[in-house]
């Protein structure tokens, strides 16, 4: 891959008439990982919304994966995308083991897969846990190991340390360092500055919906 | 098995275990559909013939009810990052659709097999000459309203007012399947044909199938 993973031109989001996003350049080349800073409010998660291509800007131009944004070419890369929200994507009443089971299951991967995943994030021994009755913490380390199941070539992680402890963590450096030797990109949200620092190549700045 | 079934089955799988741990269907909706069916009997005067008369009725009024509340059942809900998820997994949307709508079909065939023994228990209608006969009536109901469940929840998901608007959409919209399952039996028992019926039935699930299909993907888009 020698295309950018995500170059995104004079983007703008308006959810009505208010404006989220304003004019956000954005370029992540092959290997690279970048993270975004900036305080509450300031358009962050849109952000990774308009790169996860889940969010449609109102105006500018993009492309991801080589996919043109605004355009049904996104669904042809979705697959190659992992993203952790600020919720993590479970099913409380499934256990750990059955919410990755069942990803790998839709995504086409093995079941073996899905449970050696499990055991890498260290949760083989909750396997059985209902993902309602688990912490936080857990419930974000099922996101994690979902991206080392499918290996996606572009992570997002948004709030990516929150709930997390330092062994948790060390997953996010493996998730980026495979990321990186993929020629992959990775692009981080976090409120952790010191932390977000060590883990990036270079940090982008957003106020006010617009990058500073 | 293909990408598109393995992935539809997997969903009615989920949705199915959700269901079995949440146990909103088996522990909520069919003893109170079960209530509905007994309190009809203690509020009348108690005759037999009346009661008869009113058998099937109360049966399709009971599982168009209860069945919706199935269908549009809290359990079937996705949250926003649950949906995100699927979309980038790649999970075809219609197959999403389909998923759903299985096992909501799945849900509904239980209420209509645990209500049929306590309406003939309760109410001892005049024997149907041949009940084999109103199994396909009775497949294609429920088929109707779990695809008319999974359309007007995903229709009105993130709405505020969800709860109130899903079940309006779908009322008018299950007149054609509770006319055409009532018609059957109605025919079934004078000893007549049931074609038509079973037509419109047909003609209704079709065009729910139809609708369900052509909106899968919009309507995943804008629910992300």
């Amino acid at each position: 891959m020698t295309d950018p993973i995500v170059q995104l031109r004079d983007i703008g989001v308006r959810f009505g008439t208010v404006p989220v996003l304003v004019a956000v350049d954005l370029t992540i080349a092959p290997g690279e990982v970048v993270g975004v800073a900036g305080p509450n409010g300031s358009g962050k998660t849109t952000l990774l919304g308009v790169v996860a291509t889940l969010i449609r800007p109102s105006s500018g131009t993009g492309r991801v994966l080589g996919a043109a944004l605004g355009t049904d070419d996104v669904r042809r890369v979705r697959r190659r995308i992992g993203l952790s929200g600020h919720e993590p994507a479970v099913y409380p009443d499934l256990t750990l083991a059955e919410n990755l089971r069942f990803v790998a299951r839709v995504a086409g991967v093995t079941v073996e897969a899905a449970d050696r995943a499990l055991a890498d994030v260290g949760l083989a021994a909750a396997a059985d846990r209902p993902a309602g009755r688990s912490s936080h913490g857990m419930q974000r380390r099922i996101d994690l190991a979902r991206m080392l199941m499918l290996e996606p070539d572009l992570v997002l992680l948004d709030e990516a340390h929150a709930g997390l402890d330092q062994d948790a963590e060390v997953i996010i450096d493996v998730i980026l360092e495979r990321t990186r030797r993929r020629r992959g990109g990775a692009l981080l949200v976090s409120h952790d500055a010191e932390r977000l620092t060590r883990q990036v190549d270079r940090v982008l700045r957003i106020e006010a919906g617009a990058t500073v | 098995m293909s990408r598109f079934w393995r992935q539809a089955l997997q969903v009615a799988k989920r949705d199915l275990l959700v269901e079995g741990r949440a146990g909103e269907g088996v522990g909520i909706v069919l003893p109170f559909g079960a209530l509905a069916v007994f309190v009809v009997p203690l509020a009348t005067s108690g005759s037999a013939s009346l009661l008869a008369d009113l058998a099937a009725p109360v049966y399709w009024l009971v599982t168009l009810l209860f069945g919706m509340q199935l269908a549009l059942r809290q359990t079937a809900t996705e949250t926003v990052p649950q949906r995100r998820l699927l979309v980038l997994l790649g999970l075809d949307p219609v197959a999403r659709f389909v998923g759903r709508t299985l096992s909501a079909w799945v849900l509904l065939i239980g209420l209509q097999l645990v209500l049929i023994p306590l309406v003939v228990l309760f109410y001892e209608p005049e024997p149907v000459p041949t009940p084999a006969l109103m199994l396909p009536a009775l497949a294609l109901y429920a088929l109707g309203l779990a695809m008319l469940g999974t359309l007007a929840g995903d229709l009105t998901v993130g709405l505020r007012t969800r709860t109130a608007l899903a079940p309006m959409l779908a009322a008018p919209l299950a007149v054609p399947l509770v006319m055409g399952a009532s018609q059957s039996l109605i025919s079934i028992s004078r000893g007549e044909g049931i074609l038509t019926w079973t037509l419109l039935l047909v003609a209704t699930d079709l065009a729910l199938a139809v609708a369900g299909v052509v909106t899968a993907r919009p309507l995943e888009e804008t629910a992300t």
